[in-house]
C-alpha cells in the first residue's frame, strides 16, 4: 500500500558535510548498534540508543543546549558551534548536535569554557549582524535574539555593524532575502537542497566573505526558486521572510469605495492559533471569521468552497481523460497531476516541462475563488468587479506568486489581488487589537460559506486525493463511499510518508452517469473491473522521486492520478505558516484539519449545495 | 620544468631501494603489515601526528557499505605556508610514495588509491603519470600485484584547486566528491565513513614514504631513531632568515637550537614551528625539542632574524587565515577577521590591553570550538607572538600614544 520511495540523505544532492553521516563500524561495536548506552550529562545518567546525538540525549534529561544551525527537519551541519559542550577526554569542545554517542561519555554542558565559547559565538554573530529587532519581521520569534537574551548579551564585545552591507533582494513575489541579518547557519541551503531538492541557495565565497547566494548571484525572482518558502520557515532569523502585502490590504480596507473580500484556506485556521500562543493544532476557524469581520473585511468566504469546485473539476477531468484514452483511443497525458500547489507547478515547469500536459487544467482553489468572486459574485451582487478587492489568506508563500501570474486574469481583472500568509494575517489581527483565541465564534458569509469536509482536508498531504476519490468513487460506483471506506475516511492516502501509492479496484460501476459529466461520458461500463492507481507525494524532493520513476517507466508511470504538494506535510506545512515548524507541529495541524472534516455535515465535494448552484467555472490550464 | 632539488642533507630514503618495502609487505599477512607499522611507532607526518598503525587498524576493521570499496588517499596538498618537503618526495622518491600507498591498500583491503595533488604542483603530472605507468607495467599496480592473487589496486591522480583547507582530510574528501572543500563533522572519521561514504585512509606523502622504509628495514630500525614518543626521522622545510634554507632530514627530538645551527640560523629572534598554524618559539625557548611530545610539526620551520617586526609576522599569518578559512563555522569565519582587526589596532596603537585580553580569550574559544584543525590552530601564532613579544608589541602601542 505505502510508497516505496522516500526522501533520504542517500539520494540527496547535498554535500556530505551537510548530511547526516552514518557511522559504519565493524566487529564488536556492530553488535552494540541498536543497543542502549549510558551517558552522563551534567552528572545525570541517561540510557540512549547508540548513535543518539549528545543534543538529543541532553534533551531527554531536560538539559537545554542552545542551537542555531540545528533544525529537527534537517540533516546535521555542525557549523554555528553554539551548541558546544565538554566531552570528557576530548581536548576540544564538541558540537552537541553533531556528536553521535558510540561509547559511554561524560558530558558537561555549562563549564567556563563552554559558557565563554557560546557567548563569544553570539558576540561574533552579532558583530556582523545588521538589523534592529523592533523593525524586524522576526521580532520576538527569532532564535538569535532569544539566545542573545538567554546569554545576557548586554554589549557588543567585538563591535557591531552600523549600516547595511547588502541590499535586500525583493525581486521575488514570494520571498524577501535580507542578507544583512543572515548568520550563515545554512538551514535555508539544506532546506532547499535536501527537503525540496531545488537547490537555489548555496554558500559561496570563503572565510568572512562567505554568503548565501543564488545561481550567479541573480535576484531570487530570476532563478528556479519555486517560492515554496520552506527556507523562510526554517530560517532562525529575519534574513528570509515573505513579501508582505498587508499594507496594501489595509489600504483597500480603508478605502470606502472598495469591497474587500477575503477567502480563507483550510490550513491557516489550523495554524494561526500558534501566533497567539496556542498549542499547535488548535483550530481557530470560527474565531477567525469574527476577527476578520472586525478587522474590516466586507465578506469572509471559505476557500474550501472552491476547493470543492476544484475537486469536481479534477475528478471529472480524470474521468474524461480515462474515457478518452480507454474508449476513444485518443492520446491523453497520464498520470493526471494535481495543479493546486503553485510551488509544485513551478517545480514541474522548471524541471519537468515535458510533463506540463499532465497537469490538471483545473485552477487552484485560490484562483478559482478569485475568478468566481469577480464574475459570478460581482454580477449576483451587482458590484462592479473593478471595485472588488480579493484577498486570499493562504498558508503559502507561492500563492503570492501564483496570483501575480499574468494568465490569472480570467475575469478580465486580476482574479486574486493579494495573497496573505497566516503569519501576516496574525499580524493584522493583532494590529486590530484583537486577541484571536478570545473571539466569539462566527460563520462564513454566504453564498460561498458552505463547504464540505473534502475541502477542509485539502490542507494536509493526501487530502486532495482523498477528496477526489470520495467524489470519483461515488460517481463511478454509484454507491456511497461510506460503504467502501468507514466514515468515508480513505485512510490509505493519509499520513506523512513521503510517497504513498494506492490501488483501488473498481468491481462494479453505476448504470447511471451523473448529469454533470454526462456530456463527456455516456457510460461508465469501460471502467468495470479496472483498477484505479493513485499516488500522493509531498515536498518536491518526494515529487522528484516520483517524476524520475515516471520518466524511467516505473510503477508511478502507470498511475492515473497523482497528488503533488510542494511543501512537506502539504499546505499545513506551507511556507506562510507560523514559525517554528517541525514534524510534531505539522502532525498537530493535520489532526486539527481531519477533526474539522469529521465534524462537517457534508463531506463530499459534489454534495456541496453551493457549488452546484454556481455551476463550476471551467478555467484554462492553471499554468 | 622541474626546479632543482632543494635537498640540503642526504635523506634516509636514499638508502631504500624501490620495491624493497612492497616485496617485504607482500610476504606478510595483512595483520602483520599493520603490526609492523604499529610497532614502528610511526606517527602521521602531515601535522596531526596520529599513529599510522592505529589508523590502518581502524580502516581494516571498518566495513564498507554494501561491501563497497575502501580507499587509500595520499594527501599531497602541501599547503601549509613554509612547507615544501613533500615536493621533494613526490619528485625524487616517487616510487616510495606510491609503494606506501600500495602497502596501505594491502593492509586495509583497499582497491583504489587517489593522490590528491596540490594545484600548484600540476607541473609534476607528467612525471607522476610516468611513474604510475611504469609501475603498472612492472606489475606493481593493477590486478594480482606482483603475483599476489586477489590483490588488485590502482592509483588515480586528482588535482586540488589551491584552497589550504582542502589539505584537511575531510575537506579533501569533500573536494574529491566534487563539493565545496569544507571539513565534515567528526566523528564519523574517514576510516569509517570517508570517500563516497566508504572506509578511507588519508595519509601524508611523507608518512607513506616512511611506511615503505619501515617495511624494507623493519620497525625496530625505525624506532631506534628519534625519541621514545616520536620515532624515526623527519623531513623539515626550512625557510626564512637563515644561511641555507631548504629541505633537511633530522631525527625527531632535535632541539630548535641544534636545528638552527645546521641551517645557519643561529642568533635568530624566533622560530615558527609548524607553519602558519604552528607556534612561534622565542630565543629563550630554543632548547625545546621538535617532537610530538613538545613542539609538534608537519615539518615547516620559519626562522625570524633579529630585525623582524613580530607584529608584522603575526599579521602575515592572520591575513593568511582570513583568506583561507572555509567560512563554515562561526569561530573561525568571524574570529580570524577579529584577530586581524586587533593586529591592525595594535599597529595603530589603538588596542587597549583590556581588548587584547578579550582577543586572547577569543583565541581560546577558537581553539576549542572551531569545527576543524584550521580554526583550532589559526590563533596559535597570534597567541604565542602576543605572549612572547608582549613588550615589543605593547611598547609600540605606548610609542604610538
Ligand atoms: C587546515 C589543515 C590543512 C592541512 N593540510 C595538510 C596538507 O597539506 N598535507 C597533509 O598531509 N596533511 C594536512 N593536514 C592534516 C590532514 O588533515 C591529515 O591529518 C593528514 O593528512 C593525515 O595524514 P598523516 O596521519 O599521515 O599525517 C591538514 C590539516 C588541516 C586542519
Ligand atoms: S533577525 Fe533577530 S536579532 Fe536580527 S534584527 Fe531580527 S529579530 Fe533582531
Ligand atoms: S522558496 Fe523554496 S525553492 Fe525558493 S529558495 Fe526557498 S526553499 Fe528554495
Ligand atoms: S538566510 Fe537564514 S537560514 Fe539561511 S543561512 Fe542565513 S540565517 Fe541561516
Ligand atoms: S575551523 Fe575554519 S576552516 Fe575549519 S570548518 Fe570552521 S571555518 Fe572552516
Ligand atoms: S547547533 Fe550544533 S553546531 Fe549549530
Amino acid at each position: 500500500m505505502s510508497g516505496e520511495v522516500k526522501a533520504g540523505a542517500d539520494t540527496s544532492r547535498a554535500p556530505s558535510s551537510q548530511k547526516i553521516q552514518q557511522v559504519h563500524v565493524g566487529g564488536d561495536v556492530m553488535q552494540l548498534i541498536g543497543g542502549q548506552i549510558t551517558v552522563t550529562i551534567d552528572g545525570t545518567d541517561v540510557k540512549v540508543p547508540m548513535g543518539t546525538t549528545v543534543l538529543d540525549a541532553a534533551r531527554r534529561v531536560g538539559v537545554r543546549i542552545p542551537t542555531l544551525c540545528h533544525h529537527p527537519d534537517l540533516c546535521v551541519a555542525g557549523v554555528c558551534r553554539v551548541c558546544v559542550v565538554e566531552v570528557e577526554g576530548q581536548r576540544a569542545l564538541q558540537a552537541a548536535c553533531a556528536f553521535p554517542i558510540t561509547s559511554s561519555l561524560k558530558v558537561k554542558t555549562h563549564t567556563r569554557k563552554v559558557r565563554q565559547a557560546r557567548r563569544h559565538i553570539l558576540d561574533l554573530l552579532l558583530s556582523t549582524h545588521y538589523g534592529e529587532c523592533y523593525s524586524c519581521k522576526r521580532n520576538n520569534n527569532c532564535e538569535l535574539q532569544a539566545l542573545a537574551k538567554e546569554y545576557g548579551v548586554d554589549f557588543y564585545r567585538f563591535g557591531h555593524v552600523t549600516e547595511s552591507q547588502v541590499p535586500k533582494d525583493e525581486s521575488s513575489y514570494s520571498v524577501v532575502r535580507d542578507m544583512d541579518k543572515c548568520i550563515l547557519c545554512r538551514r535555508c541551503v539544506r532546506t532547499c537542497i535536501d527537503i525540496q531538492e531545488v537547490g537555489v541557495l548555496e554558500a559561496v565565497g570563503r572565510s568572512n566573505k562567505t554568503r548565501i547566494s543564488t545561481f550567479l548571484d541573480k535576484p531570487l525572482g530570476d532563478v528556479v526558486c519555486i517560492n515554496c518558502g520552506q527556507c523562510i520557515n526554517r530560517c532562525p532569523t529575519g534574513a528570509l521572510h515573505a513579501a508582505d502585502t498587508s499594507d496594501e490590504v489595509w489600504r483597500a480596507i480603508d478605502d470606502p469605495t472598495k469591497h474587500v473580500v477575503i477567502q480563507t484556506a483550510p490550513s491557516p485556521r489550523a495554524g494561526i492559533g500558534e501566533c497567539f500562543g496556542c498549542e499547535p493544532g488548535t483550530p481557530m476557524t470560527y474565531q477567525m471569521n469574527t476577527a476578520l469581520k472586525l478587522a474590516g473585511f466586507d465578506k469572509v468566504f471559505d476557500t474550501n468552497f472552491s476547493a470543492d469546485l476544484t475537486i469536481i473539476e479534477e475528478g471529472t477531468e480524470l474521468l474524461g481523460r480515462l474515457h478518452k484514452a480507454l474508449v476513444k483511443g485518443e492520446p491523453v497525458a497520464f498520470p493526471q497531476f494535481t495543479s493546486c500547489s503553485p510551488g509544485w507547478v513551478k517545480y514541474l515547469e522548471h524541471f519537468y516541462p515535458e510533463y506540463i500536459p499532465n497537469l490538471s487544467s483545473a485552477k487552484s482553489p485560490q484562483q478559482m475563488f478569485g475568478a468566481v468572486i469577480k464574475t459570478y459574485y460581482a454580477k449576483a451582487n451587482n458590484i462592479d468587479p473593478k471595485d472588488i478587492v480579493t484577498v486570499a489568506l493562504m498558508p503559502c508563500s507561492a500563492k503570492k506568486f501564483e496570483c501575480n501570474r499574468p494568465e490569472m486574469a480570467d475575469s478580465g481583472f486580476k482574479d486574486v489581488d493579494y495573497g496573505l500568509t497566516t503569519r501576516e494575517m496574525a499580524q493584522m489581527i493583532k494590529e486590530a487589537g484583537i486577541h484571536l483565541p478570545d473571539m466569539p465564534k462566527g460563520d462564513f458569509d454566504d453564498p460561498f460559506g458552505t463547504a464540505t469536509g473534502s475541502g477542509v482536508i485539502f490542507g494536509a498531504t493526501g487530502g486532495v486525493m482523498e477528496a477526489a476519490l470520495r467524489t470519483v468513487i461515488e460517481f463511478v460506483c454509484g454507491v456511497k463511499v461510506e460503504k467502501l471506506f468507514d466514515h468515508a475516511n480513505i485512510v490509505p492516502v493519509r499520513g506523512f510518508e513521503g510517497v504513498k501509492y494506492v490501488e483501488l479496484p473498481i468491481a462494479n460501476v453505476s448504470p447511471e452517469v451523473p448529469a454533470i459529466i454526462r456530456h463527456l461520458i455516456p457510460s461508465f461500463d469501460f471502467l468495470k473491473g479496472a483498477t484505479l492507481k493513485v499516488a500522493v507525494a509531498h515536498g518536491t524532493a518526494n515529487a522528484r522521486r516520483v517524476m524520475e520513476d515516471i520518466k524511467a517507466g516505473g510503477k508511478f508511470s502507470e498511475c492515473h492520478f497523482i497528488e503533488f504538494m510542494g511543501c512537506p506535510g502539504g499546505c499545513i506545512g506551507g511556507g506562510g505558516q507560523p514559525i517554528p515548524t517541525s514534524p510534531e507541529i505539522r502532525a498537530a495541524r493535520a489532526r486539527a484539519i481531519y477533526e474539522e472534516d469529521a465534524e462537517c455535515a457534508v463531506r463530499k465535494s459534489h454534495e456541496n449545495p453551493s457549488s452546484t448552484a454556481s455551476s463550476s467555472p471551467t478555467a484554462p490550464a492553471a499554468t | 620544468m622541474q626546479p632543482t632539488s632543494s635537498k640540503k642533507t642526504p635523506l634516509t630514503f636514499d638508502t631504500i631501494a624501490p620495491g624493497q618495502g612492497l616485496a617485504a609487505a607482500l610476504k606478510k599477512s595483512r595483520a602483520d603489515i599493520i603490526g609492523e607499522v604499529s610497532a614502528s611507532n610511526l606517527r602521521g607526518r602531515g601535522g596531526a601526528g596520529f599513529p599510522t598503525g592505529t589508523k590502518w587498524n581502524l580502516a581494516a576493521a571498518a566495513q564498507g557499505q554494501d561491501g563497497g570499496a575502501k580507499y587509500v588517499v595520499c594527501n599531497a596538498d602541501e599547503g601549509e605556508p613554509g612547507t615544501f618537503k613533500d615536493r621533494v618526495l613526490l619528485l625524487e622518491y616517487t616510487d616510495l610514495v606510491f609503494e606506501g600507498m600500495t602497502i596501505a591498500a594491502r593492509a586495509i583491503g583497499a582497491t583504489k588509491g587517489i593522490l590528491y595533488l596540490r594545484g600548484e604542483y600540476v607541473y609534476m603530472r607528467p612525471h607522476l603519470d610516468g611513474v604510475l605507468a611504469a609501475r603498472r607495467t612492472a606489475g606493481q599496480l593493477g590486478a594480482n600485484i606482483l603475483g599476489t592473487t586477489g590483490f588488485t589496486f590502482d592509483i588515480d591522480i586528482r588535482m586540488g584547486a589551491g584552497a589550504y583547507v582542502c589539505g584537511e582530510e575531510t575537506a579533501l574528501i569533500e573536494s574529491l566528491e566534487g563539493h565545496r572543500g569544507e571539513p565534515r563533522n567528526r566523528p564519523p572519521f574517514p576510516v569509517n565513513t570517508g570517500f563516497l561514504g566508504q572506509p578511507t585512509v588519508v595519509n601524508n606523502v611523507e608518512t607513506l614514504a616512511s611506511v615503505s622504509a619501515i617495511l624494507a628495514k623493519g620497525a625496530a630500525w625505525f624506532r631506534a631513531i628519534g625519541t621514545e614518543k616520536s620515532a624515526g626521522f623527519k623531513l623539515f622545510s626550512v625557510s626564512g632568515d637563515c644561511g641555507a634554507p631548504g629541505v633537511y632530514e633530522f631525527p625527531l627530538g632535535i632541539t630548535v637550537a641544534a636545528l638552527l645551527e645546521k641551517v645557519g640560523g643561529t642568533g635568530a629572534k624566533a622560530v615558527q614551528i609548524g607553519g602558519a598554524s604552528g607556534v612561534c618559539v622565542p630565543a629563550s625557548e630554543f632548547g625545546r625539542r621538535i617532537a610530538f611530545e613538545d613542539l609538534a610539526t608537519g615539518g615547516s620551520i620559519i626562522v625570524f632574524g633579529q630585525g623582524r617586526d613580530m607584529l608584522h609576522v603575526a599579521k602575515n599569518f592572520m591575513e593568511f587565515f582570513v583568506e583561507e578559512s572555509c567560512g563554515q563555522c562561526t569561530p573561525c569565519r568571524a574570529g580570524n577577521a577579529k584577530l586581524l582587526e586587533g593586529i591592525e589596532m595594535l599597529e595603530r596603537g589603538a588596542c587597549s590591553s583590556a581588548y587584547l585580553r578579550e582577543l586572547l580569550n577569543l583565541c581560546e574559544t577558537m581553539q576549542l570550538a572551531s569545527k576543524c584543525g584550521l580554526g583550532q590552530s589559526s590563533p596559535n601564532a597570534f597567541v604565542s607572538i602576543v605572549t612572547h613579544f608582549q613588550d615589543e608589541i605593547l611598547g609600540r602601542t605606548a610609542a604610538a600614544h
